[in-house]
């Protein structure tokens, strides 16, 4: 490794300076079809948090036991197993959401950003490292896709989390995909002025 | 990185070990999760069927049984609601691939003389906001105490008496057919009295 983050920087880069959604734009494909409620938004982010966190810590333990030539889908079963564990455990216990997310869950094997972490940090680090990073990556991850949840939620059903603020309808359009692209658009480009307003760190 | 070399016996050892453990650990889950599973299932039903037949006191999904559509093509979960041993009405899980994405499953509920008592969507893939809106009760009050044997239930543009649902014909057609279909099911088996015999 050319530069060894600290554990607070492994946790919080995947919040904000390398979120999965709205700075690296992977997983672009779950984030836009899910994100129509709030609760959609985080129920898929917990359950990629989730899969996320089990995956590298446990990739960070048996790296050393994987030859090169098997190492993807080696990743690939262990990740798999995993989200296959989220599915049947969310089919369990919260059966309306399970059936709400629907193809997106077992989608969640593959999700570059699973396997990237997999790949580029947990294959590489400790244990612990590769946990935090999982969880920051997770956190990120679930905030962006609750974010435009909300947004789309509000502009679209005129309700958050599914409580009514105003009986009439939205503005249909949040609701439906070009309202996922809008509303990632603009959010995209307040991060970005943002960053520009602020001098540039390292 | 990897400390072990990538010979072929080492790729299959660990290929083999890896899917081993995590077959093993899925087949745990699975057996945790299969009771609550079907138990929330049953829930799911039991609540759908709640919401279109009142007044029973047996099991309707533990009593439940298939009959086949009058054309043969598909066959009907039917789910009896009876009081005191009385068949007192009839849930009937019925469904229409004509929808604008995907099946959409109805749960109907009959008296005995073939009204209906409500319907309700279980299930559905339509457009959020267009075709999502058949499960408000605008939409679905129109097929309250309905006989669909002398009220035409097709939408007005085919010339029955239901108000489509605005920029979603296709989803309202596709759930008056589904209605109509679970209907005649209902009544090829004798209001269900033959079916049950």
């Amino acid at each position: 490794m050319a530069t060894q983050l600290s554990n607070k920087e492994n946790f919080l880069k995947g919040i904000i300076r390398e979120n999965p959604v709205f700075v690296i734009l992977l997983e672009l494909c779950p984030t836009l079809g899910v994100t129509s409620s709030a609760i959609n938004g985080m129920g898929m982010g917990m359950a990629t948090l989730f899969v996320l966190v089990m995956s590298n810590a446990v990739i960070s333990l048996v790296k050393n036991l994987i030859p090169d030539k098997v190492r993807i889908p080696a990743f690939i079963v262990i990740i798999a197993s995993f989200v296959t564990v989220v599915q049947l455990l969310m089919a369990a216990y919260t059966p309306a959401l399970n059936e709400q997310l629907g193809i997106f869950i077992p989608l969640i094997v593959v999700n570059c950003i699973v396997l990237g972490r997999a790949e580029a940090f947990a294959s590489r680090n400790t244990l612990w490292a590769s946990t935090l990073d999982g969880l920051g990556m997770g956190v990120g991850f679930t905030f962006a896709l609750t974010l435009l949840g909300i947004i789309r939620e509000l502009l679209g059903s005129l309700s958050i989390f599914g409580f009514k603020l105003i009986d009439a309808d939205g503005m249909l359009v949040f609701v439906l995909a070009p309202g996922a692209f809008i509303t990632l658009g603009f959010i995209i480009a307040v991060m970005a002025w943002m960053k520009r307003k602020k001098p540039i760190k390292h | 990185m990897a400390t072990i070399k990538s010979t072929f016996l080492n790729l299959v050892i660990t290929l083999a070990v890896i899917t081993l453990v995590g077959g093993l650990a899925l087949g745990y889950v699975f057996q945790w999760t299969k009771e609550p599973i079907a138990k929330a299932q049953m829930e799911k039903q039991l609540r759908a069927i709640e919401a279109v037949v009142q007044g029973y006191d047996n099991n309707p999904v533990t009593d439940k049984f298939k009959v086949a559509t009058p054309d043969g093509s598909d066959s009907l979960e039917f789910f009896p609601a009876m009081a005191a041993g009385e068949l007192i009405g009839m849930a009937i899980k019925t469904k229409s691939s004509k929808g604008y994405s995907g099946d959409i499953w109805l749960m109907v509920g009959f008296t005995m003389e073939g009204e209906i008592q409500r319907a309700v969507v279980i299930e559905h893939k339509e457009t959020p906001g267009l075709g999502s809106k058949m499960s408000d009760a605008k939409f679905l009050d129109q097929f309250l105490n309905k006989n669909p044997g002398s009220v035409n239930l097709k939408v007005k543009k085919d010339g029955g008496s239901i108000d489509a649902i605005t920029g979603a014909t296709i989803s309202s057609r596709a759930f008056s057919e589904a209605v109509q279909r679970a209907y005649e099911t209902f009544q090829s088996t004798n209001h269900g009295n033959a079916a049950k015999q």
